[in-house]
């Protein structure tokens, strides 16, 4: 398999990463590099192998009960724009625009 | 312990501020802290001071790495995208520290997001190894490390995915542990990769990490992958004469390559004589999936962190620029706020697991990763109780010079198989070569962190000042 | 066309995907309150907010509720069930992934009865899966110019997603559905099942094919369908529309139509570019979930009576209910269980369900309240029927009874003594009203005592209007029968 200019452009807009022609070059060059590497695994034989193993501890539950962790200082002191107890984005005219709701 | 033999907390704070400037430890010297809090610092001692605190780290001065959330001074991953941001809660294993005594004193430097094993990847500039300040002090908890080397503290956090509290550790000639994945919370420690990421620690003796952990360690309900199970003793007793018989150690071929440096082959001999002088009977073994490690790291690790990356969004915290509407102000902001080890990994993620390659890449990977982890059980099983091995197949190398990203990656090649694992593993020097730290590595089953520390301090004491030889 | 008419040449094929939120304190992930109403980001905390560093950790609650649910549409619940990440840009999903389940979900085939096939059996939608999820914040396009607004309060409440077979076939069939399918939420109190909070929501898969054309026709998701009856007409509205751009030879596209209920249209979603790769990976931040054999058998046997069973029951115990009562009574748990306490409490099936379904329901359609807070308590409602029942009130009287339990609460005999409701059938006293009634009508008292018969009901009215109502009429009509030809 080997990574295309598209795929670079593809997987950047998934992942909200602006990339000049430049760095998108560079990427492609790079992924296809290390990519390389990667095709050791292919060929290992993983029949009926899991992704995690059998014996794993089970997730703890927890109490359906409150107090909610505190937060030290108001949300207005770290958050890039909020106005009436919202943040605020750039406005979206539907649900849509984001490119990226499900 | 160990407050630098002074007698209150505000000595022995005083002590460390003294000697992070006298070694430049800011950011026009070695750059190894981003934020010191003097002031902070200084007033906590003074209360310690007050009710004569009694607590195990009582006045002791620790740094923590700038990954891990402190309520005061910033906790920006060494990133322009959480330039300034300071945390509104707290990391659990920060909260036992202080409870323990011990007095924040400064944030150090790291690879921005913890993506990379020299400290060169920071947004605030490269640290530099005190040992040998051309040299990268490893990575990413290079700062950590550096503040431990230097003498600013005796214990310091450090985080590590893949090595990057034993990998700096071995650059710098001190004691680096990673503990069984869920035996110290990762709440609060912004993550990397998910089922990699460790908190770890450094200290300047095997004692010194002991005591750290051990404050650190034990279920947090704050952690859904946090264990719940007791925390033993790790700090030993006097030690016997012969303090390691009946135990047997493994010498994994596979971390014993025929191209490995011979001078830190030599030095990795020299302690296992050693470990068999102590008691110790010393077997060949072999975990046969050793090879794929960093592969399938490199696969695992990317694909979890585009996915963790992705709440920097420019919403609710961290850096924000504007753009063309909702997905210009995305893109903006992430693309100036990551650098391009953090873009590189990001984008490699997000391809792994892509439709049509999440098979072939992040499946197979983490298939592949089991049977890492079967191999580490066969051998356990087998009746080995620990593994010694070299913890870098290099010493420190100079600034710059790795510029392609995969022959970094090789500096993991020993280390992140006890991240895929999930086993305890931990650092500790074991002499020089051409005046630089080498480090050897020893690794236990899951849990068995109390033996893996009785190895190690049995060693250091065997080694003598042959360790900073 | 409508939907009716191509149905004639066309197949409807439906499916449907409702989310449901369930009925916790806190958030699936975190301990901030579920409350609905909150001011704008109020029940955020590190965890929600998707603070660097902070972690998931499962609400049990929502995890009994989910099996609960679960078995009550009778699933089977997996032993191991695992959460996955999937992976989304948007403001108001905090951490750039929903935590969902994806290809271990927590329960899977399960069935929903809609009605009796021809032949008697049951005729039961297919249910595929049954995951849990979190569910996102909201965004606001409407309150500042130029900009959007983002109230997190939401991101994180516990979800179950309930997803159908594509079984459905009419848009009345979905609405039974999703009639059976709240009853049955709404019974085992897994979710307050309310669509006006935003508590159930409802996406139908819709296509349509070729009557008898064997494969399934390309579907579009419609979503954005905010009540039941707007469910049945989206599907309308969409079913026609494939079936007349199929007819006129075109192709379906794969894709998200949005319901427009003020216009009666649908229309698609603005494409969403390289949107659909959600790359699920299992979420390393959870173990797997793991529910016990002993412990689903716990929930399942603790679960209450469904409303099916319940049906049954009521119509094989109570032979006097018509088809009609048993459905109303059985339409949500609390009126079942009001109309069992009553009835206890009164001795009379009958009786308790014309009160329950008459003057109770009336009072609450009045009050906007629900059953399981009315004020008045089936055992004080039942007395005031048994006093009915034994003569003691009047039909009339008892009413009036009724509305000041209803206002100020009290036992029913204590109202009727102090209104003075209470039947008059003390002979002497029933004698006077009589005697007072034929002075005031001397000419048609005279005409009844000569033989006129018909007018004793008129005087038994004058009667019960002089004693306000509280006379016994039978009483009334025998004294009046005596003075006949007198």
């Amino acid at each position: 398999m080997s990574v295309s200019l598209d795929d670079v452009r593809h997987v950047a807009l998934l992942a909200r990463v602006g990339l000049t022609d430049e760095r998108a070059a560079a990427l492609v060059a790079e992924l296809n590099t290390i990519l390389q590497h990667m095709d050791v695994l292919s060929p290992v034989d993983t029949t009926g192998v899991e992704l995690a193993p059998s014996d794993a501890a089970p997730t703890v539950l927890r109490a359906d009960e409150g107090p909610a962790i505190p937060l030290a200082r108001p949300r207005e002191s770290f958050a890039p724009k909020m106005r009436d107890g919202f943040f605020l984005v750039p406005r979206l005219d539907t649900h849509e625009d984001a490119g990226g709701a499900s | 312990m160990t407050n630098g033999g002074s007698s209150t907390a505000t000595d022995a704070v005083s002590a460390s501020l003294a000697r992070a400037r006298e070694v430049g430890a800011g950011r026009d010297g070695l750059n190894i802290l981003l934020y010191q809090d003097a002031d902070g610092a200084l007033a906590e001692a003074a209360r310690h001071d007050t009710v004569s605190s009694t607590g195990p780290l009582a006045g002791v001065p620790v740094v923590i790495k700038d990954n891990i959330a402190t309520l005061r001074m910033p906790t920006s991953c060494g990133s322009k995208i959480l330039e300034g941001y300071v945390s509104p809660y707290e990391a659990t294993a920060v909260t036992r520290l202080r409870e323990a005594g011990a007095v924040v004193v400064a944030k150090s430097n790291m690879d921005e997001f913890a993506m990379g094993s020299s400290t060169e990847n920071s947004a605030f500039g490269p640290a530099r190894n005190p040992i040998a300040p051309d040299r990268v002090p490893g990575g990413s908890s290079g700062g950590s490390a550096g503040a431990v080397a230097s003498g600013i503290v005796r214990i310091a956090l450090g985080s590590e995915t893949g090595g990057s509290v034993r990998q700096p550790a071995a650059f710098c000639g001190i004691v680096g542990v990673k503990p069984t994945y869920g035996r110290v919370s990762r709440y609060g420690l912004v993550a990397f990769a998910s089922s990699l990421d460790h908190i770890g620690v450094f200290g300047a003796t095997v004692d010194d990490a002991a005591l750290g952990l051990e404050t650190i360690a034990g279920h947090d309900a704050n952690d859904a992958t946090s264990v719940n199970r007791p925390v033993e003793n790790f700090r030993a007793g006097r030690l016997s004469a012969s303090p390691l018989k009946g135990v047997v150690v493994g010498k994994p071929v596979e971390y014993f390559p025929s191209d490995l440096d011979p001078k830190i082959a030599e030095r990795c001999n020299t302690a296992i004589d050693e470990l068999q002088r102590l008691g110790a009977e010393v077997r060949e073994v072999s975990l046969p999936h050793t090879r794929l490690a960093i592969e399938v790291y490199y696969i695992v690790a990317p694909a979890e962190a585009s996915s963790n990356l992705a709440r920097f969004d420019g919403v609710r915290y961290g850096l924000r620029i504007e753009g063309d509407g909702l997905r210009g102000m995305y893109e903006a902001t992430r693309s100036s706020g990551f650098g391009p080890e953090v873009t590189r990994r990001i984008i490699l993620g997000t391809y792994v697991l892509s439709a049509g390659y999440y098979d072939a890449y992040y499946r197979k990977a983490m298939q592949v990763r089991q049977l890492i982890s079967r191999d580490f059980a066969n051998v356990f099983a087998s009746g080995v109780d620990l593994l010694f091995t070299p913890t870098t197949p290099t010493t420190a190398f100079p600034l710059g010079a790795k510029s392609d990203p995969y022959e970094m990656y090789l500096s993991d090649i020993f280390t992140c198989t006890a991240n895929l694992a999930g086993v305890p593993a931990m650092s500790q020097p074991i002499g020089r070569v051409d005046g630089l730290p080498v480090g050897g590595q020893f690794i236990a089953p899951h849990f068995h962190e109390a033996g893996m520390f009785r190895a190690a301090y049995a060693l250091e004491r065997a080694l003598g000042p042959r360790a900073s030889q | 066309m409508t939907g009716a008419a191509w149905s004639e040449k066309y197949d409807l094929v439906v499916g449907l995907e409702v989310h449901v939120q369930l009925s916790t304190n806190t958030k699936l992930f975190c301990r901030c309150s579920t409350d609905f109403g909150a001011a704008p980001n109020a029940n955020t905390c590190p965890v929600c907010l998707a603070l660097p560093g902070t972690l998931p950790v499962l609400n049990a609650t929502a995890v009994e509720l989910a099996v609960a649910a679960a078995l009550a549409l009778e699933c089977d619940v997996q032993p191991v069930s695992v959460f996955a990440r999937k992976n989304y840009f948007y403001p108001d999903l905090p951490k750039g992934y929903q935590i969902s389940q994806f290809d271990r979900p927590l329960a899977l085939a399960g069935r929903v009865a809609v009605g009796t096939k021809p032949d008697g059996s049951t005729h039961s939608i297919g249910i595929t899966r049954v995951h849990m999820e979190e569910d996102a914040g909201k965004s606001v396009h409407d309150r500042f110019p130029g900009a959007s607004a983002v109230d997190l309060n939401r991101s994180g409440v516990p979800l179950i997603e309930i997803v159908s077979e594509p079984d459905i076939r009419t848009s009345a069939e979905a609405d039974m559905y999703l009639r059976g399918l709240k009853e049955i939420l709404e019974y085992t109190g897994v979710s307050d099942v309310s669509m006006e909070k935003g508590s159930l929501r409802v996406d139908a898969n819709v296509s349509a094919r070729l009557h008898g054309a064997p494969a399934l026709g390309t579907k579009t998701e419609v979503k954005n369908v905010n009540s039941f009856s707007g469910v049945m007409r989206a599907i309308d509205v969409e079913f026609a529309r494939q079936c007349a751009l199929l007819d006129a030879g075109g192709t379906i596209q794969q894709q998200t139509m949005l319901w427009d209920a003020d216009a009666n249209e649908v229309r698609p979603a603005r494409s969403k570019e390289g949107s659909h790769d959600y790359r699920y990976f299992p979420e390393p931040d959870l173990p797997p979930l793991v529910v016990s054999t002993d412990r689903i058998e716990l929930i399942r046997i603790s679960l209450p009576e469904l409303p099916a069973a319940r049906r049954d029951r009521y119509r094989r115990s109570h032979t006097d209910l018509t088809a009609y009562d048993v459905d109303v009574l059985t339409t949500a748990r609390a009126i079942g269980d009001y109309f069992e306490a009553l009835t206890a409490a009164s001795g009379d099936a009958k009786t308790s369900a014309n009160w329950l379904m008459g003057e109770v329901l009336a009072s609450l359609k009045d009050t906007g309240g629900t059953v399981a807070d009315f004020p008045v308590a089936p055992a004080a409602l039942g007395e005031l029927l048994s006093i009915v029942k034994d003569g003691t009130v009047s039909n009339s009287a008892a009413k009036k009874v009724f509305a000041i339990m209803v206002m100020d609460g009290g036992t029913p005999r204590a109202i009727a003594e102090r209104e003075g409701l209470f039947k008059i059938t003390d002979d002497s006293a029933l004698l006077r009203w009589i005697d007072d009634v034929f002075r005031d009508h001397p000419d048609e008292a005279a005409r009844f005592v000569d033989g006129e018969r018909r007018l004793q009901g008129v005087l038994v009215g004058h009667v019960m209007k002089k004693s306000r109502g509280s006379a016994d009429p039978k009483r009334v009509n025998q004294l009046l029968a005596a003075r006949l030809g007198t």
